[in-house]
């Protein structure tokens, strides 16, 4: 050692010069591509700019004259997202203990991870038309989608927080000779409540605002109502409805955090 | 009486852990078990109440073989081991009844430890337990409310509430003060007493285990290298048992394998 060394620069993201260059050159090549060659109607696209001011004209000011098919269309959606979130969770539990590694034997694992990845793949809208198909249009269909939904978030949180429960607390049960499920009820359960509350929560509020999604796409509640008021032209009456879904959306939320933030 | 012969633990392909050990603990006899970290002493206890899975050897307890038990039967002869943790292993957010009370959660059923409709006669007895050792008055506070020495007494009430034939305490002192810490060593010495019942502490403190206890088993690297009454416990016994390091202990085993 000879010299105090005084200069100093962060080691490069990709540390072979090769790769990142390649990386780099490769990212910004791709992009200019894409932009070259999607094909993008420019005259098409400025027809759609009057087009929307036409829409956004004919929907101000907001009309509230049918507020009662609006009320109903609510109610149907937040007795869809509470129904759902009921199933849901319900089902949740149970998977939520096949797919925690240290307290589900391996089989029962990869089975409970199954059922959360195939309950996660698919997008709200695409259940939905799969169990409109199914069991026709109407809010049953919708409380179907969102049981899946829900699954799909619930089970998967919950397994991740059985996971990473204090195990001390199931050894001191095995240890008295506890049978299983006593161990599970008394060792795990208090562990988890307060997240299984939290998720609860969470779930009704995000069910509802997916509640309007799927309504669109013929699974009943508020999206339905949308929905039809888009089709008959009724511009006025659907900015009425998306103010009241914001309006509802926003309230929910904040009921939501508030809860989930006194449980903490 | 616990009677273990040629009990061997090992860890994957490793060295055991558990080097054929042989150990008996008759009547009501108070051991406590010292030796330095990875010594093995955690896991001799483990071993007894299955907790860790024997490698072999024989682990008797009364006259039962228990490291051959499985499902019910092994669930069976849990409920005569009593174990108190270091961390306690309380359920913080369960009150100070529920946690004694899943002592006897081997003997009740599941659906009457969910609806928490507990046995007349486990109530009392969790009171008199709970009166003897002093936190009766805290019979519906939430366990995590409790202070160090406080939570330690609900955990041996809770072993105990297992109407055990045994009590393993597993460091049973490492988490708390030095006073709290005698006090707890006390009370399992005078419970011991009461209850008729032997006691294996494991315990870094050789100062307590020479004054609570009426039989030290000193462990160095899976063998019992002292046996005997804590007066015996001299200076050249101490050295034995707790200098060099694990890690010399092995190469020695290497050189002496070459």
């Amino acid at each position: 050692m000879s010299e105090a060394r005084d200069t100093w620069k962060k080691p490069p993201f990709i540390a072979n010069p090769a790769i990142r260059w390649a990386v780099y050159l490769g990212a910004l090549g791709y992009f200019l591509w894409v932009g070259a060659t999607m094909p993008i109607d420019w005259a098409r696209v400025a027809d759609g700019f009057g087009r929307a001011g036409r829409i956004f004209g004919g929907a101000f000011p907001p009309s509230f004259e049918r507020s009662g098919l609006l009320i109903d269309g609510f109610l149907e959606s937040l007795k869809i997202a509470i129904l759902a979130t009921t199933g849901g969770v319900l089902l949740s539990i149970p998977i939520a203990f096949m797919a925690a590694r240290n307290v589900a034997p391996l089989p029962i694992y990869y089975l409970g991870r199954f059922i959360i990845i195939v309950a996660r793949s698919f997008h709200p809208v695409i259940v939905a038309i799969i169990f409109v198909k199914a069991v026709g249009f109407g809010p049953f269909a919708g409380v179907l989608t969102l049981v899946v939904y829900s699954i799909g978030f619930v089970a998967k949180m919950l397994a991740e927080r059985i996971e990473e429960i204090d195990f001390g607390q199931v050894e001191a049960m095995k240890a008295a000779g506890a049978p299983f499920f006593s161990t599970i009820f008394y060792a795990i359960f208090p562990q988890i409540m307060p997240r299984q509350i939290g998720l609860t929560i969470y779930q009704l509020d995000s069910n509802l605002r997916a509640s309007a999604v799927v309504g669109i796409v013929g699974a009943g509640g508020i999206g339905a109502t949308l929905a039809n008021a888009f089709g008959r032209y009724d511009y006025d009456f659907a900015l009425a409805i998306t103010i009241v879904i914001v309006g509802v959306i926003l309230i929910s939320e904040g009921i939501s955090g508030m809860i989930r933030k006194r449980i903490g | 009486m616990l009677k273990i012969t040629d009990l061997v633990k090992r860890y994957g392909s490793g060295d055991p852990v558990l080097k054929n050990l042989d150990l008996t603990i008759e009547g009501e006899s108070v051991v406590s078990i010292i030796g330095s970290s990875g010594a093995g002493k955690s896991t001799l206890l483990r071993c007894i109440n299955r907790l860790v899975e024997p490698t072999s050897g024989s682990i008797e307890l009364n006259g039962t073989e228990l490291t051959k038990l499985r499902g019910g039967n092994l669930r069976a002869a849990r409920r005569k081991i009593g174990m108190v943790f270091q961390g306690f292993n309380l359920v913080d957010r369960l009150t100070v009844m529920e946690n004694v009370q899943s002592g006897r959660l081997g003997y009740i059923s599941t659906w009457a430890a969910i609806m928490r409709r507990y046995p007349k006669e486990d109530i009392r007895r969790a009171y008199e337990l709970m009166e003897r050792v002093g936190i009766a008055q805290y019979a519906n506070t939430r366990a995590d409310q409790l202070s160090g020495g406080e939570r330690q007494r609900v955990g041996v009430v809770r072993a105990l509430m297992q109407d055990p034939e045994i009590l393993l305490a597993d460091e049973p002192t490492a988490s708390l003060d030095p006073k709290t810490s005698e006090q707890i060593m006390g009370l399992l010495r005078d419970l011991a007493g009461e209850l008729k019942l032997p006691v294996l502490i494991n315990i870094h403190n050789v100062t307590e285990a020479k004054e609570y206890t009426d039989r030290i088993v000193g462990m160095r690297y899976g063998r019992i290298i002292f046996d005997d009454k804590p007066a015996s416990l001299d200076q050249e016994a101490m050295d034995s048992i707790y200098s060099g390091s694990p890690h010399a202990d092995r190469s020695e085993d290497l050189k002496a394998a070459s």
